[in-house]
């Protein structure tokens, strides 16, 4: 039962990007498409699901003082791992991430959850974790993408359901729109959840053990 | 004549054109995290500006003299990370024995842009469009200027936004990002700027 709890927290919940507001970066970088949204919040599901499961294996034998470096050496491989395998089976998705691929290496989220969650916990609930927290961030994705690319282009995943008299509005896929939609979504997931949303903040921040910033703990606390 | 061209280009698309926040979206999190104030902003932007050529400088011999003749460059995410790690860390130490008054002020920053995507970004962006060292540099100098500047003129934003009524679901974060929206867009107006002067 705590178990099935450990999954469904990440969905909603928390969901890692609309609620704790983790891994802004990829969710408006690669949402231009549902499809790019999709491939990402996958292939980000797969690192941080390996992670987590590296880690909480390995918890009692990394030191303390150097936990850090550890995880990011074991994050940053599996990221190398998934972008070969990408690179090679369908690289028209690896082109259309580009960089930000390797740059899963540096999301919060990854970071977050290994700090927070898989550090502390035993195996299988770090798997469930990473696999709930995982999804919950590729449906932020789906849906922020949708958004952009029906308004944007009039399709979702590639299929043209809008009317053509309907003209797209080509600003939803440029930047500004990216920063749009995603304001609105979290603030229609904030009225759903009946929860305000939070300040961004630094909840999942890794750095947050060495931040000597005041307003890190008032933010915390 | 021909390399300061290109150089320019470069700095000036980083800068306006192709801004590493508003256009590609790196280092959002500290975008909003800290641009609550204007001396924040500052703090920050000038520490990843620091930090970012300082990286693009160090991964790029390591890259080239290193990773290329082993035909290891599918370790360069892995290696790049390491060294911006080891660096942000060798920085601290150095500005703390030795420049106490900057270590003050910027030392606070220092710890989180380890984990910024604007820093690794940058690097894997120097190696993946093939710059020379001088281009690396220039190219790290023009995304941490832009940084700064974004930083600097959203602090200011944000600080009138504090003092005027929002909308209830749209406090705290939605309203912040909508008003990134608009900063965004009022860039788009630069696009096309860098072909007019330089002709490029």
């Amino acid at each position: 039962m705590s178990y099935m709890k450990e999954f469904t927290k990440g969905l909603l919940k928390e969901n890692p990007n609309l609620v704790m507001l983790l891994g802004m970066c990829p969710t408006l970088a690669v949402t231009t498409m549902a499809q790019n949204g999709l491939g990402m919040g996958l292939a980000t599901t797969f690192v941080l699901v390996c992670s987590n499961l590296v880690i909480s294996l390995l918890k009692k034998v990394i030191p303390d003082a150097v936990r850090l470096p550890c995880f990011i050496v074991i994050i940053a491989g599996f990221v190398t791992f998934v972008s070969i395998m990408l690179d090679s089976l369908l690289p028209e998705l690896s082109e259309s991430l580009g960089v930000f691929l390797s740059l899963i290496t540096v999301n919060c989220i990854i970071l977050g959850r290994a700090e927070m969650f898989a550090s502390k916990n035993k195996v299988i609930p770090s798997i469930l974790d990473g696999l709930g927290m995982g999804l919950g961030f590729t449906l932020s994705l789906i849906a922020v993408g949708s958004v952009r690319e029906l308004l944007g282009t009039g399709k979702i995943f590639g299929l043209h359901i809008a009317p053509d008299m309907i003209e797209p509005m080509t600003i939803f896929i440029l930047p500004a729109g990216g920063f749009f939609t995603l304001g609105c979504i979290i603030a229609i997931i904030g009225v759903i959840t009946k929860k305000k949303p939070k300040k961004a903040g630094c909840e999942g921040c890794p750095s947050r053990a060495v931040c000597k910033q005041p307003e890190c703990g008032k933010e915390t606390a | 004549m021909e390399l300061v061209r290109d150089l320019m280009i470069i700095l000036f698309t980083g800068i306006l054109t192709e801004n590493f926040i508003l256009n590609k979206f790196y280092g959002i999190c500290p975008f909003l995290g800290v641009s609550k104030t204007s001396e924040g902003a500052l703090g920050m932007g000038v520490a990843v500006t620091f930090v970012m050529v300082g990286a693009s400088a160090v991964t790029y011999p390591i890259y080239h003299f290193v990773l290329l003749p082993l035909h290891t460059e599918y370790l360069k995410t892995v290696c790049f990370i390491l060294i911006i790690a080891a660096f942000v860390q060798t920085v601290e130490m150095i500005l703390k024995k030795h420049i106490p008054a900057l270590y003050r002020t910027l030392g606070v920053y220092l710890p989180l842009i380890t984990t910024n995507c604007a820093v690794l970004g940058v690097t894997i962006l120097n190696t993946d469009n093939g710059y020379s060292f001088i281009g690396s540099i220039v190219n790290a100098l023009s995304g941490g200027i832009g940084f700064l500047l974004v930083m600097v003129i959203f602090s200011a934003i944000r600080e009138r936004i504090d003092k005027c009524s929002v909308p209830k679901a749209l406090e705290g974060t939605p309203i912040t990002l909508i008003a990134a929206s608009i900063t965004s867009l009022s860039f788009v107006g630069f696009s096309g700027i860098v072909d007019g002067i330089f002709g490029g």
